[in-house]
């Protein structure tokens, strides 16, 4: 077999050149006005990001800040719809906002194909992951994401608290993701750290993430090629097989994507599932009824998805424009809240309200248009398995230290700490 | 009544397919299919609507007779 060149060079070849792009002043510390000063970065959007949205909503519903070089918060249902169709002003060239804008002539790529990408090439990089990510293919990974939800509770038995969120979880998404990626499960642990490094940490020095980011990529390049030597029926050897315009992919699509599937796979399923529990932790009525009634678990989850939506995103925008009102620069950031559209009461009634029988739920907890999240089925079954056999197995549970529960900062949220009594 | 799904609005959320599969399928790239010729049979309405007000993307129609 000849031998892929394509994976040849070495990761760390750009060695100590500066990585092109533009830096921002890193500015923390409380915020003055939302409506002014947002930052998603503080503790007390971190702690509870809604009553912030709603003031927003009603008194500045496109809100402002200069840090991160300058970016702008819609919470309206409307104004973060138009702006995830509008993909002629809006690129997502960078999705996570951070003091780090890179070099334009990255579009229509983007670091990590295709939720980086813009049309045209973003339609033919997402449709060569679909496949993949469609009911019926993800439903294959069900027995075993069942299986392994069982024996994440054996492993709880004899205890009175758990951290479900560190204990459950976090594992679930984890080992799913590693399955379908064919990476070995007991670099489970190291993919957090990734995690972490890309989704938090956003006020670091943009050259200590660039440095985090690269260490992610090293790894992928080692898995990219021992999926060279011992080829297997798994996404990465699909994807360095995959062709796209008659050629296989760049290596850096090919990694792309990879970082791509097991960045965005991880903390939003875990966030979900995380919040979902924390939920019916402290809502014993509806904990109840969903254990008296095993079949409503898939309408709750979808009113879990909208009222606790775990994910938001970012654009940049494409040219001065003015939006809605509002005078926009070119390379400023939207921070593109799906949470706080789903808490519009334009858009729902009883908006600030869980109700588990909803029936009507437009939510837009995996976005809208042409990036709707290619792992919502995925992200579906995960959550649908993991409520499914905790209330099956510990059907009484509630927060032990409610004060104890900590939640991540940046554009995924959901719980990192979680004790529940469950004995 | 019939459903019809337009094809340049749906994005594959799949919500038609999981509220009624027994008037919608989805693709090989997950994306909605309206089953047979669309037609909803007088006890399927009800599913059929809950498809169209599911829909994130309004991509599922409803054309109702009299």
């Amino acid at each position: 077999m000849a031998v892929d060149d394509r994976f040849a060079f070495q990761a760390q070849e750009t060695g100590e050149d500066e990585v092109p792009g533009t830096r921002s002043e890193i500015i923390t510390g409380p915020v003055t006005d939302w409506a002014t000063d947002f930052s998603h970065l503080e503790p007390e959007w971190s702690a509870d990001p809604y009553p912030i949205q709603d003031d927003l909503r009603q008194r500045c519903p496109i809100a402002r800040t200069e840090r991160f070089g300058g970016a702008w918060l819609p919470t309206r249902y409307e104004d973060v719809a138009a702006i995830a169709y509008d993909t002629e002003h809006f690129s997502s060239r960078s999705i996570i906002l951070s003091n780090f804008r890179p070099p334009r002539e990255l579009a229509p790529i983007g670091g990590s194909p295709p939720i980086s990408s813009d049309p045209p090439f973003h339609h033919e990089a997402r449709k060569l992951l679909l496949p993949a990510f469609t009911k019926k293919t993800v439903a294959r990974c069900e027995p075993a994401t069942r299986a392994f939800c069982h024996s994440l509770i054996d492993s709880l038995a004899g205890r009175d608290v758990v951290d479900a969120a560190h204990d459950y979880a976090q594992h679930i998404p984890v080992r799913v993701i590693a399955d379908m990626l064919g990476f070995p499960p007991e670099d489970g642990p190291q993919f957090r750290e990734f995690v972490e490094d890309l989704l938090e940490g956003i006020n670091l020095p943009p050259d200590d993430r660039i440095e985090r980011v690269s260490r992610l990529f090293d790894y992928l390049l080692a898995q990219v090629h021992d999926h060279l030597d011992r080829p297997r029926d798994d996404l990465t050897t699909y994807l360095i097989n995959a062709e796209l315009y008659g050629r296989k992919l760049d290596p850096s699509v090919v990694t792309g994507a990879m970082a791509l599937l097991l960045i965005a796979g991880i903390d939003t399923s875990w966030s979900a599932i995380g919040a979902s529990l924390w939920h019916l932790a402290k809502t014993p009525g509806d904990r109840e009824r969903l254990v008296a009634e095993p079949g409503l678990l898939p309408t709750a989850m979808e009113e879990f998805l909208r009222v606790y939506a775990p994910v938001t995103m970012a654009r940049l925008v494409k040219q001065d424009l003015h939006w809605h009102g509002v005078d926009m620069k070119a390379e400023d950031w939207i921070l593109l809240s799906f949470p706080a559209a789903n808490r519009d009461p334009a858009q729902f009634d009883q908006a600030g309200e869980v109700v588990i029988d909803r029936e009507v739920n437009r939510h837009a907890a995996f976005g809208l248009g042409i990036h709707r999240c290619v792992g919502s089925h995925l992200a579906r079954m995960e959550l649908r398995v993991a409520l499914e056999v905790w209330l099956e197995r510990i059907p009484a549970f509630a927060l032990d230290d409610p004060g104890g529960v900590t939640w991540s900062a940046g554009q995924i949220r959901g719980p990192r700490t979680l004790p529940l009594r469950i004995g | 009544m019939k459903v019809q799904i337009n094809p340049g609005l749906c994005q594959g959320h799949g919500r038609c397919y999981d509220l009624a599969p027994g008037l919608f399928r989805d693709d090989d790239e997950g994306y909605g299919q309206v089953l047979s010729d669309g037609a909803v049979p007088p006890e399927a309405e009800r599913d059929a609507r809950l498809a169209a007000l599911n829909c994130p993307e309004r991509a599922v129609e409803l054309l109702e007779e009299r």
